[in-house]
């Protein structure tokens, strides 16, 4: 059994792979996001993040989506491991 | 009969709808470009049918003002083209999927198609035909591809039994689809997606930025001078002052009608700013002073819409317009205000909430100088030299800031998180760069030159009635005493309503100190907008919302012009 460290997209660093495991935000949040194609199972990449709290960049079944801090917060992911 | 154009937000369906309709829309490569529906028709078997662009959409839950607007309009339709990104099917399915619930026939148009082949993705058109029980066509909407069969297909639409009872079960059935009919192989990244990556991480992202900002304005300065001195300039003193001075003597030098068409003649010459004749400061403000700078700046403006540069701006710009009480996204309608306030007030509704649209548009409407008057100021300004053009745009830049932390502060409500699709870089194609600026500069062209023309009709007869005057003692206190203004600037204060360029004109009449000038200009920058954009404002903001906005314009331009005053 491989143990993968679980995280935030907050916290992942550029570069970084990984797998949705939840959205822990409100409904309306988890809805907008979820209609965007960013949703539990999908493999994800952080692509860039920002200084001081600023937006991060994710990408999802090849689209790009830049949310912000406070919901990057909200998406827990499972690395992927090394 | 009504087709409603759907999709996904930046699927591409304004091209699409310019493609079916022959009806030029704006489009670009960002989501949110169309923000109000735009409609048109289409010949179909002999008959006129109505064709409306609606804004794009994930999903048909509203989540948004732009949802809202996308879900109610699809009541009245009895057709649905869902235009769907096939470059991404899986999440434009989902949307899909909910159409095909409704009860109304769809047919699916697979657009973006050519992008499939080198990204790897394959798709079987025949199968997903199959499962979905709809019309599918492959299109390629910016060269035209599919088009016809798509067209010559629309009587096939269908609407066939789908019913999911949640999401996730929704979510399920297109997990399922996706399987049948896509297989997507690895490849290798290209140097678009490797500059698109570089250019949303803050370095090298934040360096680019700068780059990009910097040499748009070389670009945009290079071109708009070059066709002022190499092709406007000459043909007006060359070609067009002859003419006017041959009419000029046919009217006998002077007179009423002579005032009206010519204007007054400077030391005995036409002089193309201070003459004030329909025929000869009417024309060349639009033609000659304007539109080159106007030219410029959509063409720059336009290829990087085009690329889909602008989201990632507002990814790098995002902490910061959070400070203002706006989120990144809130640059491309600050950006859009730079060409004309007008699209950029409209540009507005892709903001998610009321405070955050009343921030940015209140702030467009006074610290952001449309081109129109950009353009008079670099000619006018620019004669003194390039510290004082520099004076104007760093005043009003810091307005914007200082404006936006108070806004910030004061007006209650909450701005939301920045959620955005980033584009793929593309490459646009020069006809859609050309079609695109060529569409912008008829908008302004039209909206422009009846106005001036009007203007300076009746700027001169007020003038023989003496009617500035009147205002002129009576607004002296503060043109004079706050501003340091001669009490004849008034007139162009007051003109500055209706077109702020041809303000900026009446101002050169005035021989003003350079000082004076960059008063002036910035001044008539924040001070009331524009009869174009006030109704526009009045529109977007609610009556409430515009009068609160005027207000702060009033109080900022009286503070900051006097300010410039006290400091200069």
């Amino acid at each position: 059994m491989t143990f993968n460290r679980q995280t935030t997209v907050a916290q992942m660093r550029t570069g970084e792979r990984g797998r949705i495991i939840e959205i822990t935000g409100g409904y309306g949040l988890t809805r907008r996001v979820e209609a965007m194609g960013i949703r539990p199972g999908k493999k994800i990449t952080k692509v860039s993040s920002m200084l001081m709290r600023g937006p991060a960049t994710i990408q999802v079944d090849g689209v790009q989506v830049a949310i912000g801090f406070g919901m990057a917060r909200r998406i827990l992911v499972e690395l992927e491991s090394e | 009969m009504k087709i409603l154009l759907m999709g996904n937000p930046n699927v591409g369906k304004s091209v699409f709808f310019s493609r079916l309709t022959g009806i030029r829309v704006i489009a670009s490569n960002y989501p949110g470009t169309t923000v109000k529906f735009t409609k048109g028709y289409l010949k179909l078997g002999g008959e006129l049918t109505e064709v409306i662009d609606v804004p794009g959409t994930y999903t048909l839950e509203p989540t948004s003002k732009a949802e809202e607007v996308a879900t109610e309009m699809l009541k009245d339709g009895d057709l649905v083209i869902d235009v769907v990104d096939a470059t991404n099917l899986e999440r434009n399915l989902f949307l899909t999927m909910q159409l095909l619930e409704r009860d109304i026939p769809v047919i699916v148009a697979l657009n973006v198609w050519d992008d499939t082949k080198h990204r790897g993705i394959y798709i079987d058109v025949k199968k997903l035909e199959q499962v979905l029980g709809v019309p599918v066509v492959p299109t390629v909407a910016v060269t035209g591809e599919g088009m016809k069969e798509l067209v010559s297909r629309i009587h096939e639409a269908a609407s066939p039994d789908v019913s999911y009872r949640t999401r996730d079960e929704r979510w399920a059935g297109v997990g399922r689809i996706i399987e049948q009919v896509q297989t997507v192989t690895h490849r290798h990244h290209t140097w678009l997606e490797r500059l698109g990556d570089a250019s949303v991480k803050p370095f090298p992202g934040i360096p680019i930025a700068v780059l990009a900002i910097l040499v748009s304005f070389m670009v945009i300065r290079f071109i708009g001078e070059g066709l002022i001195g190499y092709i406007f300039e000459p043909l007006f003193n060359n070609l067009w002052a002859p003419v006017m001075m041959r009419l000029s003597e046919f009217l006998g030098s002077g007179g009423f009608l002579h005032d009206i068409l010519v204007g007054k003649l400077i030391n005995g010459e036409v002089d193309f700013f201070q003459s004030f004749g329909i025929l000869t400061t009417g024309l060349y403000i639009p033609f000659g002073a304007v539109l080159p700078y106007v030219l410029a700046f959509y063409l720059v403006l336009g290829f990087l819409e085009d690329l889909g540069y602008l989201p990632r701006v507002a990814v790098l710009l995002d902490t910061l317009m959070h400070r203002l009480g706006m989120h990144g996204y809130a640059i491309i309608p600050t950006l859009l205000g730079l060409g004309c306030n007008v699209p950029g007030i409209l540009a507005t509704r892709i903001l998610e909430s009321k405070r955050e649209r009343f921030i940015v548009a209140t702030l467009i409407s006074i610290a952001v100088p449309c081109a129109a008057l950009q353009a008079m100021v670099i000619g006018l300004v620019g004669r003194e030299g390039w510290q004082y053009v520099a004076i104007v745009y760093g005043t009003l830049f810091v307005v914007w800031i200082i404006l936006g932390l108070i806004l910030n502060l004061m007006v209650k409500g909450f701005s939301p998180e920045l959620l955005v699709e980033i584009p793929p870089y593309r490459l646009p194609p020069l006809r859609m760069v050309a079609l695109k600026l060529w569409a912008r500069i008829l908008g302004f062209l039209r909206e422009a030159i009846p106005i001036v023309m009007l203007g300076i009709f009746v700027v001169t007869i007020l003038y023989a009635l003496n009617v500035f005057d009147y205002i002129a003692n009576f607004a002296a206190p503060v043109v004079s005493g706050f501003f340091g203004l001669p009490q004849e600037a008034t007139a162009a204060l007051v003109v500055g309503f209706l077109r702020k360029d041809m303000a900026i004109g009446m101002l050169s009449v005035l021989n003003l100190t350079a000082n004076q000038l960059v008063i002036g200009s910035v001044v008539l920058a924040m001070f009331f907008p524009c009869i174009a954009s006030f109704v526009v404002l009045a529109r977007e903001l609610g009556f409430k919302g515009m009068l609160a906005a005027t207000g702060i314009m009033i109080v900022a331009s009286l503070v900051v012009g006097s300010l410039l005053n006290l400091i200069l």
